[in-house]
């Protein structure tokens, strides 16, 4: 008899493990529409100045054929972009520009890359590729965790 | 209290322990003393290898400091911010801490000199002590001062993290004051109530695996000399401590032991968490809370790409300055608080528990530290990790004259980090809501209410708090 409840009492642990397991990889691996319109040009003029980027915040479509003009206000500022491997580099009062495709969905920081000043370290800006996907799928993760932790800890 | 108090203090404290404790063998199968491994006992045992440590944190002390206040005023071609901001903060944060939890106490040479003065011998003690010896007022106890101290570095950090000079003057700020308070207090005066970092090291030194406890209470209770006692620097007596926070693993105690009766433990991440419901303190409430905020707020100014906002946070005493330092304050004073006050309000009244909000916020308090650390740890990777180029551009030319010592090329650029990092970060907050959530569970059901809908207010302020970590690191 006892035998028999600590063998149920281990399937339905098991049970709540596998449902768990499967909401992780639903989560994970379900896809998300894109909701991207058709690839297009975009151009995107930046202002650089004092530890700051203007627009900081560029919105893209996956697969836009992106140009980022850079201009420089005050004193010579740069721009890389992670996950692209791009670099560009402006004057005081001049423009750089870089033309990419955006082919890497995603939120992508961008960085200076020439010392301006102390908040140099910290002077960023965020290029966003189609719908976030990791932070949404990053959520619903958050959220199991949680309920997986209530779980484990309610015996 | 005077000395011949605190004395009988200690004897309540060990009698205490005997009666509400075993009085077989503590020994707990989770935990490994690595007091018995013989090459590290020897290294325990020896003052030497501590005090070289602590020599060569003390050199690179007065380097950072020399190379802060003669340096370049750039702060990524100076040694003492990138050493210290980048290189020390995050050393901090992703070794010390989780993995020795106060440990890094144990090398820190900020009140090394107060020390040897303070004891009047650089290995050993002295035969005279020097200074008052005062005790720390009791008012002033706890960790209120700390968290406003932290605070403080959150108001000016924009300047503190990038000017040399500043960071200069709070680094010699904070050496003479543990300096002169260890003239005039006794014991670790400085590092217990004042010293941020020691704030910040102490409360997640709970969640920490590393431990300093008595072997066998009987021992320990019937032992006259309490030799442990009169040998910790930090004034406290291994019998009565409740957990880690306040211990600055300097191993005195297990030194000065002559019944070989306590253990440097290894332990299960947490072993001080979700203890009895009325074992916290509001003070350490209050520090939790202005961790979290802190998080949010140094989230969202260094790593966010709001311009305005790292211009507001720079620009000390200007009107945008105002209003940055109201919104952090009020974060963190404020809104912070009520919110998590009104969850365990709602526990209070869905568990129909009796117990006084006071108390009840106080001991939930205990459920932040794991989400806490795991956020502090998720900021340091967008923070820190891209910044670490710049080491090798200050090691090559510390003071920013153009020295070429390593014969490296100096670079200004981040390293890109975003192939891993918005990973780490998600799987970082999931660790701490899940481990979060657990010590909630535990704490409730040492109040005999477990159910998982009573928790609720209390869990989605941890949800709540993670979303906002996610949408500032990887949104």
């Amino acid at each position: 008899m006892i035998d028999q409840n600590l063998h149920s009492q281990n399937l339905r642990r098991w049970w709540h493990w596998a449902i768990l397991a499967t909401l992780v990889f639903v989560v994970l691996f379900v896809p998300i529409p894109a909701g991207a319109a058709a690839p297009t040009e975009r151009t995107f003029r930046i202002e650089a100045s004092r530890f700051q980027y203007s627009p900081a915040i560029l919105e893209v479509n996956p697969g836009d054929m992106v140009t980022i003009e850079l201009v420089a206000t005050d004193v010579v500022h740069g721009l890389s972009i992670d996950g692209y491997d791009l670099e560009t580099m402006a004057d005081p009062g001049k423009t750089a520009s870089i033309t990419f495709t955006a082919d890497r969905q995603g939120s992508f920081h961008f960085h200076c890359t020439t010392t301006c000043g102390n908040i140099h370290p910290f002077m960023t800006g965020k290029l966003e590729v189609g719908r976030n996907t990791l932070l949404w799928r990053a959520i619903a993760l958050v959220g199991l965790a949680m309920f997986a932790g209530a779980w484990k800890g309610r015996k | 209290m005077t000395r011949l108090q605190e004395s009988l203090w200690v004897e309540e404290a060990a009698t205490k322990s005997t009666l509400s404790g075993s009085s077989e063998r503590y020994t707990i199968p989770s935990r490994v003393n690595l007091y018995r491994i013989p090459w590290l006992r020897a290294m325990l045992e020896s003052r030497w290898p501590q005090f070289l440590a602590r020599a060569v944190t003390l050199i690179g002390f007065v380097f950072t400091l020399a190379a802060a206040l003669f340096g370049s005023r750039v702060g990524n071609h100076n040694f003492a911010i990138i050493m210290v901001w980048i290189a020390w903060w995050t050393t901090l944060k992703l070794g010390f801490i989780p993995f020795g939890g106060r440990s890094w106490c144990s090398i820190c040479p900020i009140p090394l000199p107060g020390d040897w003065l303070q004891q009047g011998g650089i290995l050993d003690k002295g035969s005279h002590k020097n200074g008052f010896n005062l005790r720390w007022p009791k008012s002033l106890r706890g960790s209120w001062l700390q968290s406003g101290g932290f605070l403080l570095i959150g108001l000016f950090s924009a300047v503190t993290l990038t000017d040399p000079q500043v960071t200069g003057w709070v680094l010699l700020a904070l050496f003479a004051l543990a300096v002169g308070m260890s003239l005039v207090f006794e014991h670790r005066a400085f590092c217990s109530y004042i010293c941020p970092i020691g704030g910040f090291s102490g409360m997640y030194a709970k969640a920490a695996p590393m431990e300093v406890r008595v072997v066998d209470k009987e021992i320990c209770a019937n032992h006259r000399d309490k030799s442990c006692y009169h040998a910790c620097p930090w004034g406290l007596y291994p019998l009565a401590m409740k957990d880690s926070s306040a211990c600055g693993l300097c191993m005195e105690c297990l030194r000065a032991c002559p019944k070989d009766n306590l253990a440097l433990n290894l332990r299960p991440y947490g072993s001080d968490l979700g203890g009895h419901i009325s074992s916290s303190r509001l003070d350490e409430t209050f520090l939790a809370l202005t961790m979290l905020g802190s998080a949010l707020a140094f989230s969202a100014v260094f790593v966010g790409p709001w311009g305005w906002l790292k211009l507001s946070a720079f620009e000390i005493g200007s009107q945008p300055w105002v209003a940055y330092a109201t919104g952090f304050l009020a974060l963190n004073l404020l809104f912070l608080p009520a919110l998590f006050s009104l969850c365990v309000w709602s526990w209070k009244k869905i568990s129909q528990n009796r117990l006084p909000l006071k108390r009840l916020v106080a001991s939930h308090a205990q459920g932040l530290l794991p989400l806490g650390l795991m956020s502090w740890i998720a900021f340091t990777i967008s923070f820190a990790l891209p910044k670490l180029t710049l080491v090798l551009g200050v090691l090559n030319d510390p003071f920013g004259w153009g020295w070429h010592i390593l014969n490296a090329t100096n670079t200004s650029r981040s390293l890109d980090v975003s192939g891993f990092s918005p990973l780490l970060q998600v799987i970082l907050l999931m660790i701490g809501i899940f481990w979060s959530t657990r010590v909630t569970m535990k704490l409730s059901k040492s109040d005999g209410k477990h159910n998982f809908p009573s928790n609720m207010p209390v869990l989605v302020f941890y949800l709540v708090y993670s979303i906002g970590m996610l949408w500032l690191l990887i949104g």
